[in-house]
């Protein structure tokens, strides 16, 4: 699937004989798309965009987009949006910030973006979850307290990946 | 029931890779390198601890394995979903800054998580998660 073109430009040789070689550069490929996640994974709290991420790895920003989410079920932007706002939530139950530092220091850049995706992923809006779980340490039902600390990782690699 | 942990397993696509990583990186001692029909299994494990080991062993060696099946383990070797482990020290800053140093890939700086740990994180030569916490 990565380097498609690369590949049907050699579809009138012998299978068996460039079957080999392609999968090398498969894997290869995958070995890219990995580091490109490990570094989202590193640096997300960075003012990261998927251009950067792209150059990093010499591919133009949609190819490394297309590909990512081949692999991954989800784009680079998406997964890297997840991993903000699951550090954001970590952050607004400790309970020392507000919500506009928390979104800075998870990177993101504009307050909107942040609390629209934290919403969408969340289900409430980064303000909401905080005042929840502030409350649930002060013993509310354990059904808030389940809600509010509810993980959202995990989801990198569903068929139908958001994005 | 004293049952221990003895051995487990992470699968390598390069054998002298993963010895550079696991021997010359980690400090791991190698226990045990066998070679079969151009395959190698290389047990490694803590200096001073040979109640522990892991066996680096090439993926889908078991001739029950079917070619696609194979493909995918690869694959996902590749892509970074497929295995990994977790180590422990009491000197985590060292550990990482000596990790660092080599050519490992880092996918996290030594961080207190959220569930109480401090950790960091590299992959090894294949592609394998290895996380390394702190003890306390």
């Amino acid at each position: 699937m990565i380097f498609s073109s690369r590949r049907s430009i050699r579809c009138g040789t012998i299978l068996g004989v460039t079957s080999r070689p392609d999968a090398a550069q498969r894997l290869r490929d995958l070995a890219l798309l990995r580091r490109v996640r490990d570094r989202i994974d590193r640096e997300y709290a960075q003012p990261l965009d998927v251009e950067a991420l792209a150059r990093g790895v010499h591919m133009s920003s949609g190819h490394l987009s297309r590909e990512f989410r081949v692999a991954y079920g989800e784009s680079p932007y998406g997964y890297l949006m997840t991993r903000r706002i699951e550090r954001a939530m970590a952050l607004l139950r400790r309970g020392d910030q507000s919500v506009t530092e928390i979104c800075f220091a998870v990177g993101c850049q504009s307050l909107g973006t942040f609390s629209t995706r934290f919403t969408e992923l969340v289900g409430v809006p980064p303000s909401v979850y905080r005042t929840q779980a502030a409350l649930a340490t002060e013993g509310m039902p354990s059904c808030v307290s389940k809600q509010v600390t509810r993980p959202i990782r995990n989801r990198e690699a569903r068929p139908s990946g958001r994005g | 029931m004293d049952i221990t942990i003895h051995a487990s397993y992470l699968p390598h696509d390069d054998p002298d890779a993963a010895l550079a990583f696991y021997r010359d990186t980690l400090g791991f001692e190698v226990r045990n390198d066998v070679g079969y029909d151009g395959m190698r299994w290389l047990t490694v494990g803590p200096v001073g601890q040979p109640g522990t080991a892991i066996v680096l062993h090439p993926p889908a060696a078991d001739p029950g394995i079917t070619e696609e099946e194979r493909r995918t383990i690869t694959e996902m070797m590749a892509k970074g979903t497929y295995a990994g482990i977790n180590l422990a020290t009491s000197d985590l800053d060292g550990t990482f800054e000596r990790v660092q140093a080599s050519d490992a890939e880092v996918v996290q700086e030594p961080t207190k998580q959220p569930y109480g740990v401090r950790d960091c994180a590299f992959r090894d030569p294949a592609g394998n998660m290895v996380r390394i916490q702190e003890l306390p």
